[in-house]
This record gives structure tokens, sequence and C-alpha cells, in this order.
């Protein structure tokens, strides 16, 4: 188990960290979503005890950070922000090197030396050196050494930073497939992938914990969570009819788009589906919404700010 | 302190230090610098004696520019593209990775020394030395090298920028090396008691280094280096302790 209890980082007169507090199981992949600069990496730092907590501790499977540190960090891969490597050295002596480092020798080192660059598919550069590399061959790197121990926490800053769209589908292949037995932390700006990846997500902004949810829960606190988009030739029309259903609380019109918002009496979709076919109205789109995640990372972010 | 961490993050830094230029152009320019220095300012062949005290009467000034240039890189250079963090987040004490570091720097100097072997065959061939003197001489130039490299290692965690990191270590080796000589300690000498004045002379690399390479490897020389490198690689821990998150 992963525990932050109180977690709290000051620099200077800045409060990057305040007072952060949760627990994590395995089988577990938490996602930290929040503004640039709103604590994630802080709060990253100090999970991984590179960076002392002003107050508060962190626990990993038992062994606190700050009085048991080492012990703590062997069960710990991390992939810092930015993916910072040692760049005059070859990919092979990089992943050496932290296979060393972390207690590996002999045949045992080289299998897991193979075994890391496999999952990231890093056999075509392992002689390369390291700053000669893309940007997405760099990340694969970084996220080959965090790995390399198979450390049953994984924490990963940004792990699909930089990577085009088919490397970033590649890495949350291999953390859905490492899921089930790990905890598996990664920050990220981008909303997708916490619907796509997560099972529990924490919303942080200004150093405090604002949320703390399933990505499904999340979407539940989203204005148009079970709400019904439609695109009709005559949006005004449509709209004031849809307005009087039982089943709508309020209709948006938006760029010939018109969105009924559910009032919570019956089922909104099967309703506006009756009344599209009773009135014969041309629809070239009808749309169910789960609810918008980014809808509700700007109003919980923002009310923060406001 | 675990020796197995030391000698892994040993073994990255040499490693590292051989993948770039760096190694090769220090150890050019010093084997270049330093026989320079022999045959030109040093006089070795004019005086005419069998022996290799031109050649290292000027190591003291040598290092005192290329030590820091070893050291200066090797925490700023870890700050400035973020590697501390992974480095320091590896299950290892910061005291290991600061000794592995100082040991890996100290060694390539170490094999920079080494290198300059031909002018010691070179005074065998024209003559008689005392051997004994020039093995001393090279053991007290070895150990001058690791006293400035444990400040410059120290100082290189100060800061980010491994500009300032050269320049601060350049004036406290310079600092170092100059407190046994009249120009610093006439400063002192009009106000400090005798015995504190000897303390400041006593600080200085240049009295030890001299000493040791008379032939003599008296216990206090050795104890001299020994604590001036311990005392700047905990100074080391230390300011890393402190700085490597900023």
């Amino acid at each position: 188990m992963l525990a932050a209890r109180n977690l709290t980082r000051r620099f200077g007169t800045l409060l990057a960290v305040d007072d952060i507090s949760f627990e994590v199981e395995p089988g577990t992949v938490l996602g930290f979503l929040g503004p640039n600069g709103a604590g994630k990496s802080t709060t990253m730092k100090m999970l991984t005890g590179f960076l002392s907590p002003t107050s508060g501790t962190a626990e990993v499977f038992g062994h606190d950070i700050r009085r048991d540190s080492v012990a703590a960090r062997r069960m710990i891969g991390y992939l810092p922000e930015g993916a910072p490597l040692y760049g005059e050295l070859t990919v092979s002596q990089l992943l050496q090197f932290i296979a060393d480092a972390r207690g590996f020798s002999g045949a045992e080192r080289d299998r897991r030396v193979a075994d890391a660059a496999a999952r990231l598919e890093l056999g075509s550069v392992m002689e390369q050196t390291i700053e000669t590399l893309s940007k997405g061959f760099k990340r694969r790197v970084g996220l080959a050494q965090a790995i390399l121990h198979d450390p049953p926490v994984l924490i990963l800053d940004e792990p699909t930073d930089g990577l085009d769209p088919n490397q970033k589908q590649q890495v949350r292949h291999l953390i859905r497939e490492m899921a089930p037995d790990k905890i598996i932390v990664i920050s990220t700006h981008i909303l997708e992938e916490v619907d796509a990846l997560c099972s529990r997500a924490m919303i942080i902004a200004s150093g405090r914990l604002l949320a703390d949810d399933t990505p499904a829960g999340l979407l539940t606190r989203s204005r148009y969570h079970n709400a019904v988009t439609l695109h009709v030739d005559d949006p005004e029309r449509a709209a004031s009819r849809l307005g009087r259903l039982d089943e709508a609380r309020e209709v948006e019109v938006r760029n010939a788009r018109v969105t009924v918002f559910p009032s919570g009496r019956g089922n909104l979709f099967q309703a506006v589906s009756r009344l599209i076919e009773a009135e014969g109205w041309e629809v070239q789109q009808l749309q169910y919404e789960p609810g918008r995640l980014d809808e509700v990372f700007r109003t919980i972010t923002r009310e923060e700010a406001a | 302190m675990n020796l197995k961490n030391v000698r892994t993050i040993m073994r990255r830094e040499l490693v590292g230090y051989f993948a770039t230029p760096v190694a090769y152009v220090f150890i050019v320019i010093f084997l270049v610098m330093s026989s320079a220095f022999t045959f030109y300012l040093g006089g070795f062949y004019e005086r005419e004696i069998a022996d290799l005290e031109p050649f290292f009467r000027f190591h003291p000034w040598l290092y005192l520019f290329l030590v820091p240039a070893v050291g200066m890189r090797l925490w700023a250079e870890e700050r400035k593209y973020g590697t501390v963090e992974l480095l320091l987040t590896l299950p290892l004490t910061i005291g290991e990775a600061v000794v592995g570091k100082f040991i890996a720097a100290w060694l390539f100097v170490g094999l920079a020394l080494a290198l300059t072997f031909p002018i010691w065959i070179t005074v065998n061939v024209l003559g008689n030395p005392d051997n004994g003197v020039i093995v001393a001489a090279y053991v007290g130039s070895w150990l001058m090298a690791g006293g400035m490299l444990a400040i410059s290692a120290a100082l290189s965690a100060v800061t980010r920028n491994q500009v300032v990191a050269f320049i601060l270590s350049v004036v406290v080796c310079f600092g170092f090396l100059l407190s046994g000589l009249p120009m610093v300690l006439d400063l002192f000498r009009a106000w400090m008691p005798q015995v504190l004045l000897d303390g400041v002379a006593n600080l200085s690399f240049l009295v030890h280094f001299n000493s040791i390479s008379r032939g003599v490897i008296d216990l206090r020389d050795l104890v001299y280096f020994a604590l001036v490198i311990g005392f700047w690689l905990l100074a080391n821990r230390i300011v890393l302790e402190l700085k490597k998150a900023d």
C-alpha cells in the first residue's frame, strides 16, 4: 500500500503542496490531474523520497519514506518529469547502471536489462547514445529504467508526454498490462488519458487535493452528465419543443446544436428519441453525453482559483 | 556506506568520462601543460640536476585551473539536466553517491598524473635520481589534487551553473594554496596570535605538498589531506541535501 499522510511542502513563502493525504491499494492506476504548477510533480518527488516534505510523510508498504528511505525507494520505480537521463551513455550502459544500482548482478542483471528493453521495444537503439535519440525513445528509455526491477509501485510523471499517438497507445497498453498487481501513479494533463487508463483520479490545484473519485464518478459531476445533444435543421423550434418535455430541465442552443439537460425525472434519451420520431425531424446527429471531463476539470480548478 | 553502491556510481561516472571528449581533452592538456612548465619555466635541462623538482613545482598551479574543470560538472550538471532526481531516487544514500563520484574523478585525475610517467623514465635515463622522493612527490601531488577536487565537488553542488562552480572552486582552491605564503600570512600577522597564525599556515596545500615532495611522507601531512577531503565531502553531502531539488 502507498499512503500519503498530510504531505506538505513549502518553497519559501509558496505553499506548493498543502496537506495532501490518500491511500492507494495494489491494482489501482491513480491519475493526478491538475493545471501546470498545481503540485503534481512536487507530490511525486515527495512520494519517491527525492524531496523532503516540510511536514507529513509517505509510506510505501510500511516503509516510511523519511525514516526508512532506501527500503521504500527499493519498492518504487520512478519516471521523473521530463525523463532525465545521462545523455552521454548508451541505452545499454544506462540500463546496466540502473540494474547494478538496483542490486542485480550476473545473468540476472542481463536478463532484467533485456526484459525491460524488450517491453519498451528498445532493441534497435541499445548501442546508441541517449542524447542522439528522439524524444519518444528517450521517454521509453525512462520508462524502461523505471520498470526494470519490476517494482510493486510505479510513479510516472507524465509518461506519455512528447509521444506520438501510436507510442502513447503503446505506453498505455504497457501500463494497463502491469496494472492488476501494482500501484501505478501517473500525472497527466491529458484528460482522455484519465478516462482510458485510470481507475481513480485526483484533481490537484494550488497544492490542494480537490477531488478524489473514479473517472466515472467525476463525470457525474459534469453539467452534461446524461444530457442529450442533437443536430437538427431548425434548432430554435426543436429547442422550444424539447423544453416542454417533463424529462428536460433546460435546453441550450449552440452552433445549430441543441443540448437538453436532464431534470432527473424519467429517461431523457428515450423521451427525446420518441419526440424526434413523433415530430418527424431530420436529425443529422444524436448523442448521449456521459459527462465532460474537461468541464468538470475547469469547474473544480476554477472554483479553487476564484 | 555500502561499497557496492559506491562502486556502481563510480563505474557509471568513469564510463561517462570516456564517452565524451572531456576526458581526452583534459588528459592531453594536462600532459602538454605539465611538460611545458617543466621544460620552459622549470629549466629541467639547464639545472643539470637529476630530479623532478621542476616538474612537481608547477603542479599546484596547474591543478588550480584543471581540477576545478573536472569538479565543476560533478553536481552542477546533474542538477541542470535533472538526472540528480534519477540518481537520488535509486536505493542508495546521498553519501554513497557523493563518495562514488568523488572517487571516480580522483581516479581520473590520478590516471592523467600516471600518464606523465615518460618524464620519470627520462630523468632516470639522464641521471640517477632519488626515486623514493619521486614516488613521494607523486603521492603528494595526487593527494593535493584530491583536496582540490573535494572542494570543487562541494562547490559544484551549490549551483546548477558550471561556470559559477568553476570560478568559486578556483577562488577557494587559491585560498587554500596560498594560505601558507607571506602574502596571505602578512594580512593576519599584525593582529593574530602565533598559534592561530600557524593554524592558517597549516591549512595550506603548498606547505603540505612541499613537505611530502621533499621525500618524507609524514603522517601529519596524510592526516591533513584526509581531513580536507573528508571535510569537503561532508560539506558536499550537506549542500546537496539542501539544494538538490531547487
